[in-house]
Parts: structure tokens; C-alpha cells; sequence
């Protein structure tokens, strides 16, 4: 066992695991911070992306001792000190950019680690970006719309709904 | 509505789907009234199967699951548009295994009918063939039916209940309850007077709900109007709860290992395996090992570990062999001949076109691998499981776990996508059987993604020959015969244990009900012998039949050296009126020119959708036709 301590959505934790412990089951098993998903555990399809010291990662492929002593962010954080949606996740909500939503987390940390390089993508920068997230209910087109208008972009010509 | 016995009798010559309800139940079953399986809490009134009211707010038991396609914010709407609820103040949650959760719907789609043209008789059959869905407890969440199904009986359910809020009012407030309104969840009064639906809880309690009328669609707030999901917000916050997100005290973890090939284990040896720290068990499933251990990923990397001898697979060892298989049925007698206008064997003068097509096998893939969270304390099994069918899944458990099915609670959790691989219950069972090996341990099963992709039941490979003849600019003849492993038949062994015996409709959907008046027009459904798992997926057959057929129209199109879109609308012309009008606004719509620019080509890419939901929107009951996503 080791011990662990790391900035969780801006709460300082301190835990024993084990030295195998995948970052993603130290968030979802310990932390009970489920809204981080397994979709492949092989770093594919983008799940489980959170940001580990503002860089967005793939929670499956990192230990949670690599991340002793960094900030981390995930879903659960991601919303307004108010509880409203943050920018990202209300364009979401307004574009239906999500439908099972397993893979919406992913994306919308995805998303803001792109609009943090890059304010102002084009449509081809998004899709680009989006490359390592895999949504299987085949919604990509309203999540880069989503994350267009995030970015404060007028979406009406990305194609009516 | 007809009488059933006939109906029953009738359909037994007719459909396949129908048989096994037809001949197995007495006509007594189909009268009697689904039991309400909710009952109410202190303070709380059930109001039909579908809506429990209490000091909270309204909540909506949805008796589909939600597996991303919006079905219980959808559900939910029909409710409140007679119910009167405040959207915000709307709560759904998935019903429990019942019969009063029956899909009407699912069944009338197995019957052979092109169903753009539908006749009274046939729709009064397909209704009837649907009640036989009650007997079945056929709770099944599958075949684009949620809204069939749910249109009017959720609008019923909110009806009724908004009146008898009315009735409990009216003997609150001393005035009659036809000079009451209903708005914004209250009970309005002559005098301003507002009464919230909450405060009423207690006192609609005992009020027999009245049977009323629907409103007509031009009163209409919610419906046909953009709502916002009530999934939305959880999703979008990492709150929602799907089976794998379960937490329980003192719970273990597992995952299996199942022989790829779809057979048993000539031996396995788990010496390494259980020397693992942290594992805690290994177990003989048959087919296969389950290993628990102390995390998920322990749980895979022990599974790993064991050395197993597989069984050879049922099915040829190489796609070339299971395609062989599926070409080998062209040369059966056909199991569907549910298309044949004209006669396709006369000799017909003109441009002789054939194609022969094919696909593969495809996975469902859904983003959230197969899981479930199961809890067996000797006597009693917990299970949570995202699934489409609840009520097979609750008895395929008891069965396995040895106990009475209602013995068993089954939390349908949402899904991480379902698209009908979660109409299986196959990974429910798996976690039931490890959970039963050890009583009192919660077990939260997850299968890996490559366990996931090695053990789906696939979309059938399929193949298709098409012969066809084009004269003066049109199509004369088409000749199709569709050949692929029966998906229908497949799945009714698992499970009911049998096959139904008839043509099996599905295996030719997306070609043989078409819209197109071809003069000579036939498809032949051939059943291929072939064990490789097949389900429903995705639109199933329609997502290969659609290609076969359009994609041979378009061939023709070219041999005939007419615009495509003006080929198809000949055909519909023939046939079907609205389709052709279809065809004709889509077309202008996209601006149609006949130009093959890549603008054209991505902008008319909605014309065979918008067809094909015209096509399953029944009656012209107003099914809006939408860009697909």
C-alpha cells in the first residue's frame, strides 16, 4: 500500500492504495466519484478523460500515485460554485449534445482542455480535438456543435438540427 | 376492438411472432387488468401503473429504458401534456418487472404487411396481436415501439389522473369539478383559487380514476415541441447512475472470461491465478471462468492468468467459411415470400442488371461494456442492470439463482447505450451466478471491452442478389433474395426456449415493404444455417436490407440513365402517394438538381430516412420526420 494525496475538484485527499491502483478506480471505487467512465480501460475511448495539473488525460492509463501530490479535475467539479451548469455542459444541455451520455463526461472535459489552448476553434479543429473520444450513440455532430457554441461561436450554419 | 380468440386463430396463419401467445394462454388472461405493481406510501397516491404522486412532486414510472434515445423524457410528456404538470416539477423513474408494463407495440411489428399501407383490418390485427404482448409480460424496451406503445396510454394515465386531482379538489373546495381547471400542476378554482397537486396527494387516494378523452392535438404545450431531457443535467454532471456506478459496502469485484468461440472449456487451470493477492475466487461457469477480486482491474489481469482449453466453436473457424455458410442458403427453399407482385419469371424485355452484395457481422459496441451489480443473500437477489427487458432478465435470474422471481428486485439502471444488445440477458445471468456463489458479497461485474467485442450478438453477416430489368427509362423488374441467419429465430430459442414456426417478417424488412410499385416485384427471405450469435441491433435487418434494395435502385437508375431521385419517385407514384410526396418535398428540401455534387449527395442523404420513418409511422398519425443524428 501507498499513500496518496492529490487536490480533487479543489478538496485536498489523502488515501492508502494499493501501487497498482488505476487513477480512474481511485476516483470511481475511493472517491466514489462515479461520473468518470470505463469505456475500453485501454485508453481509446475517452471516458474517462480528466485533467491531472490542467492537462486533460486518460484516467485508465495513469496510476493514481503518478498523480500524488497534483491538482485533479473531473466531471463532478466541473459545474458553477452556484451548482449551475458551467458554460460547457449548458451548451450541451441547449444543443443535445448527449444522449446515453456515458461518454459525456469524456467530452466535456475533452472540450475544455481544448477551448483552454484553443477559444476559438473551427469545426475541423473540434473534430480534431475529439479524435481520442469515441460516442457510440453517434452524436458527434451535435457535441462539436456544443462545443462550438461553447466557444461563443455562432452555430446556426453548422447544419439545422 | 375484434374479438382476440379470432384474432389469435387467425394470426396463427399468418404471422409467426403471434404463435407462441395464440396457442399457449386461455382468453381469460388478456381481460383481466395488469396488476399495478406500485403501491402506495404513507402521504402518496398511485394514480395508474405510471404515476405516483406525492408531497415531492409528480414522478413518472416509465415503463421503457433509457438508453440515450430520450424515451423518458418522452414518456414523461405525454403524462404531463393531459396531466398538467410542470415540466421542471417532473421526476421519471424506470417501473419495476410487471405485466402493466407490457409493450402493445412490439409484437404487431412481426406481422407481413408493408406497413406505409395500412387497412383498418390490419391495423385492428396488428392492436390485437399486440394485447398477446400482456400475456407475454413482454416489458421489452426494442424495435422503435416506445412511442407506439406509450402515445396513448401515457396520455391516458395523465388524463385520468388530472381528473381525478380535479374530483379531490372539487370536495375540498365545496364547487363541482367541471368548474375546475388544471395548470402548472395545481387545480385552479372559479375564484383564483389554486390548489398544488402535491397538498392533494392524500385525498386522490381514494378516488377512482375516470376514464376521459384525450385532447385534441391543437391544445397541445409539450408535445411535438422540443422539451428538455430530464436525463440532461445527471449526465451532463457525472451524477447519473449506470449499473457499474453502484456502491456497496464490503463489495467485490469481478469480471469473466467467457470461451470466445461460444462453447465450453475442455479444462482450465487457475493455479496462478488464485495466487493472486487480492483474488478471491475463481469460478466454473461452463463456458468460462469468473475471477473476484479485490478491484476491476485485478479482476481482469487474474482472469488473464488462467489457462484455458477452449471447444471448438459450432460455426465455421474463418469469415469465409461463415459467409459460405450464408451463400449456401440461396439455394433453400425461401423461409419469405412476403413480397411477389407481378411475375418475376416472365420474360420482360429490356437492360438485364445484376448485383450481388454483401456485409459483415456487427458488434453493438456499446460505450459502457456489459455489467451488472448483483446482491444474493441466500433467500433474496438484488440486481442492478441496465437492460431492455426486465422481466426476462428478473426470471432468467431467479432461475439461476434458484429462487422465486419474485424473490428477485431488478433496478434497471440507465444505459451506457443499449441499441439492442441490452435486450440480452446473458451478462445479468453471469453476474446473478457469481453473486450466488458467494451469498452476502455484493458483486459489481464488468466485462472488459474485448470481452465485450468477442461476445456480442452481432448484427447478422448478410448477403443479397438482386436481378433486375430497366425499359423506356423505369424500372420492369426487381428480383431480390436476401440470405443471413435469422435473427427472429435466434432469439426467440433464447429466450422462449422455442422457434416459431412461419416466414420471419424481420429477416426482409427494409426491402419487401418498400413503398416502390415495381410491376414485377419480389424479395425472397433465406434463413442461413449458421450458430454465430445473431441479435438486434440497430435497426436490424433495415440496416442491411435498406442497402441491399436502394443501392440495387440506384444501379438501375443509372442503367436506365434517369436521375435517381426521379426513378424512385416513378416507383413510389405507383404505390404509395404520400411517399411520393415524401420523395418530392425531400427534394426540394435539398435543393435537388440531379447534379452529383458532394453538396447534393451530403444534403439528400435524408431522403431514404425520411422515407423509411414515414414508412413505421403508421396510420399518418403525424410522425415528424426528423435529421437523423
Amino acid at each position: 500500500m501507498a499513500s496518496v494525496a492529490m487536490v480533487v475538484n479543489g478538496k485536498s485527499i489523502t488515501r492508502e492504495v494499493e501501487g497498482r491502483t488505476l487513477l480512474v478506480d481511485f476516483l470511481r471505487d475511493d472517491l466514489r466519484l462515479t461520473g468518470t467512465h470505463v469505456g475500453c480501460d485501454t485508453s481509446q475511448c475517452g471516458a474517462c478523460v480528466v485533467h491531472v495539473n490542467g492537462q486533460s488525460v486518460k484516467a485508465c492509463a495513469m496510476f493514481a500515485i503518478e498523480a500524488d501530490g497534483a491538482e485533479v479535475a473531473t466531471i463532478e467539479g466541473q459545474a458553477n460554485k452556484d451548482g449551475s451548469l458551467n458554460v460547457i455542459q449548458q451548451a450541451f444541455q441547449d444543443h443535445h449534445g448527449l444522449q446515453c451520455g456515458f461518454c459525456t463526461p469524456g467530452m466535456v472535459m475533452t472540450a475544455a482542455a481544448l477551448l483552454k489552448e484553443n477559444p476559438k476553434p473551427t469545426e475541423a479543429e473540434v473534430r480534431s480535438y475529439l479524435e481520442g473520444n469515441i460516442c457510440r450513440c453517434t452524436g458527434y455532430h451535435n457535441i462539436v456543435k456544443a462545443i462550438m457554441a461553447a466557444s461563443g461561436q455562432d452555430v446556426t450554419a453548422i447544419a439545422a438540427e | 376492438m375484434a374479438n382476440i380468440r379470432k384474432i389469435a386463430r387467425r394470426t396463427f396463419l399468418i404471422g409467426s411472432a403471434a404463435i407462441a401467445g395464440g396457442v399457449a394462454f386461455g382468453v381469460y388472461q388478456l381481460r383481466k387488468d395488469a396488476p399495478n405493481p406500485l403501491v402506495a406510501g404513507a402521504g402518496e397516491a398511485v394514480l395508474t401503473p405510471f404515476i405516483l404522486l406525492n408531497q415531492d412532486g409528480v414522478t413518472v414510472i416509465a415503463p421503457r429504458a433509457e438508453m440515450g434515445q430520450g424515451v423518458q423524457t418522452t414518456l414523461a410528456a405525454l403524462v404531463a401534456e393531459e396531466m398538467d404538470v410542470a415540466w421542471a416539477d417532473i421526476t421519471v423513474l424506470h417501473g419495476p418487472p410487471a405485466q402493466a408494463y407490457y409493450n402493445q407495440a412490439l409484437l404487431g411489428i412481426a406481422l407481413p404487411f408493408r406497413h406505409y399501407a395500412d387497412t383498418d383490418f390490419r391495423h385492428s390485427l396488428r392492436q390485437g396481436i399486440g394485447q398477446i404482448g400482456k400475456l407475454l409480460h413482454l416489458q421489452v424496451t426494442g424495435g422503435s415501439t416506445s412511442m407506439k406503445d406509450g402515445y396513448e396510454r401515457m396520455r391516458h394515465a395523465g388524463a385520468s389522473a388530472r381528473e381525478a386531482l380535479k374530483l379531490a379538489a372539487a370536495a375540498q373546495l365545496g364547487v363541482a369539478a367541471s368548474d375546475l381547471r388544471t395548470a402548472d400542476s395545481h387545480v385552479i378554482a372559479p375564484d383564483g383559487t389554486r390548489i398544488a397537486y402535491t397538498a392533494l396527494a392524500e385525498a386522490v387516494r381514494d378516488i377512482d380514476l375516470p376514464d376521459v378523452e384525450l385532447r385534441p392535438r391543437s391544445e397541445w404545450k409539450y408535445l411535438g415541441k422540443s422539451m428538455p431531457r430530464v436525463d440532461m443535467l445527471a449526465k451532463a454532471t457525472g451524477t447519473a447512475q449506470f449499473a457499474g456506478d453502484v456502491q456497496i459496502e464490503g463489495m467485490q469485484f469481478a469480471t469473466v472470461r467467457i470461451n470466445p468461440k461460444r462453447a465450453g472449456m475442455v479444462s482450465y487451470d487457475d493455479t496462478a491465478a488464485r495466487t493472486m493477492d487480492g483474488v478471491t475466487a475463481v469460478i466454473d461457469l461452463g463456458d468460462g471462468i469468473a475471477v473476484v477480486a479485490s478491484n476491476t482491474w485485478l479482476a481482469m489481469q487474474a482472469a488473464q492468468a488462467v489457462d484455458i482449453v477452449w471447444q471448438d466453436a459450432a460455426y465455421p473457424a474463418e469469415t469465409a467459411g461463415m459467409m459460405a455458410a450464408i451463400a449456401a442458403a440461396f439455394d433453400l427453399e425461401p423461409n419469405s415470400t412476403v413480397r411477389d407482385d407481378g411475375d418475376v419469371t416472365a420474360a420482360i424485355e429490356g437492360t438485364e442488371i445484376v448485383a450481388e452484395y454483401t456485409v459483415p457481422f456487427l458488434a453493438h459496441a456499446t460505450m459502457e461494456p456489459m455489467n451488472a451489480t448483483a446482491l444474493f443473500t441466500g433467500d433474496r437477489l438484488e440486481i442492478w442492470t441496465g437492460n431492455q427487458a426486465p422481466v426476462m432478465t428478473r426470471d432468467k435470474c431467479a432461475a439461476v439463482a434458484g429462487i422465486a422471481p419474485e424473490a428477485v428486485t431488478v433496478h434497471t439502471t440507465l444505459m451506457g447505450g443499449g441499441f439492442g444488445r441490452r435486450a440480452e440477458t446473458d451478462y445479468s445471468v453471469q453476474a446473478t451466478r457469481i453473486a450466488a456463489a458467494l451469498p452476502g458479497t455484493p458483486i459489481r461485474m464488468t466485462w472488459t471491452r474485448e470481452e465485450d467485442m468477442r461476445h456480442d450478438f452481432y448484427r447478422p453477416a448478410a448477403m443479397a442478389r438482386f436481378r433486375g430489368v430497366v425499359a423506356d427509362g423505369a424500372a420492369q423488374l426487381i428480383d431480390g433474395q436476401i440470405a443471413a441467419p435469422s435473427v427472429f429465430q435466434q432469439s426467440s430459442f433464447r429466450q422462449m426456449g422455442q422457434v416459431p414456426p412461419g416466414p420471419d417478417r424481420a429477416h426482409v424488412e427494409g426491402a419487401a415493404d418498400q413503398p416502390y410499385g415495381v410491376p414485377n416485384f419480389r424479395i425472397t427471405g433465406h434463413l442461413a444455417d449458421l450458430a454465430v450469435p445473431v441479435g438486434f441491433w440497430r435497426s436490424v435487418a433495415a440496416s442491411f436490407n435498406g442497402f441491399f434494395l436502394d443501392t440495387f435502385i440506384d444501379e438501375m437508375a443509372h442503367a436506365a440513365g434517369t436521375d435517381p431521385l426521379q426513378f424512385r419517385l416513378a416507383l413510389a407514384e405507383r404505390e404509395h402517394a404520400p411517399s411520393a410526396g415524401v420523395i418530392r418535398a425531400v427534394g426540394e428540401m435539398c435543393g435537388w438538381t440531379g447534379r452529383n455534387t458532394r453538396q447534393y449527395r451530403a444534403r439528400c442523404g435524408v431522403l431514404s430516412f425520411l422515407r423509411d420513418r414515414h414508412r413505421t409511422g403508421g396510420r399518418g398519425r403525424g410522425h415528424r420526420a426528423r435529421h437523423p443524428h
